[in-house]
């Protein structure tokens, strides 16, 4: 499949990396705000599915190997289970919220209503790793079907 | 009118009637049966987890278990699909 016309390339070039920046707010700010791990990776994965659409499978192909979007998808879910195990280690039952009320890397409790992004505990580490999981996990779907579309086009 | 059709009739009269009784008995919005459990999440979600969105603090902390789940039916939906397509390719 070769890719679409110019203006539909650039538009998505143009909205590709508002797309993205949008998707990683809202898994950054999944312990603020509305959305989390699931929707933000969802969101960056459209912005991807989009570019990869509007490009081609072949220039996907050039770019990109689902290899490598499966080794990320199974990075994001060691690391979701390896905080689910830390919390056996540290607060002794699973998925305890080991890192809130401490000193350490997002330990604050927001006080009197207003948060800022240092806060959570584990939640906005949990919110990266599915985030990561998802992001790779839709675009691994994405480029595997359109790589499948190419060679079977190209065999016909 | 053949006893197939007497037969969905009645069968879809029962699933309507049923329906129906769903719908009339219902909770109203913004009136839960038990409200225990929410009024502990609410009192509690920002001293315990440390996050002002509650829904998060519900879902990867006091219900981490579930995400877990759901993150296994995601994982192994990539990995039969990649499968799948993988021999497709071929």
């Amino acid at each position: 499949m070769k890719g679409m016309s110019t203006i539909v390339k650039t538009i998505s070039n143009i909205s590709f990396p508002i797309i993205t920046i949008y998707g990683l707010y809202v898994i950054a700010h999944g312990h603020l705000t509305p959305g989390g791990g699931f929707q933000g990776g969802a969101i960056v994965a459209s912005g991807l599915a989009l570019i990869a659409v509007a490009h081609g499978s072949s220039w996907v192909e050039s770019k990109i190997k689902e290899h490598d979007l499966s080794l990320f998808e199974s990075l994001g879910a060691l690391a979701f289970i390896s905080l689910a195990f830390l919390g056996i280690v540290f607060g002794g039952v699973f998925f305890t919220n080991f890192l809130v009320d401490t000193s350490m890397l997002f330990g604050n409790i927001p006080v009197g209503g207003a948060a800022d992004i240092n806060t959570g505990g584990t939640l906005p580490l949990m919110n990266f790793a599915v985030g990561l999981k998802v992001i790779a996990g839709l675009f691994a779907i994405v480029v595997v079907m359109a790589l499948a579309t190419n060679k079977k086009e190209g065999s016909s | 009118m053949n006893r197939r059709n007497m037969l969905a009739a009645a069968f879809l009269t029962i699933v309507g009637v049923f329906l129906v009784l769903g719908m009339l008995l219902m909770h109203p919005f913004g009136d839960p049966s038990s409200q225990a459990m929410d009024q502990f999440i609410i009192d509690n979600t920002v001293e315990e987890t440390g996050a002002n969105n509650g829904v998060t603090s519900v879902v990867f902390d006091y219900r981490g278990f579930d995400t877990l789940g759901e993150a296994t039916v995601l994982f192994t939906a990539v990995a039969s699909v990649v499968m799948l397509f993988r021999r497709l390719k071929k």
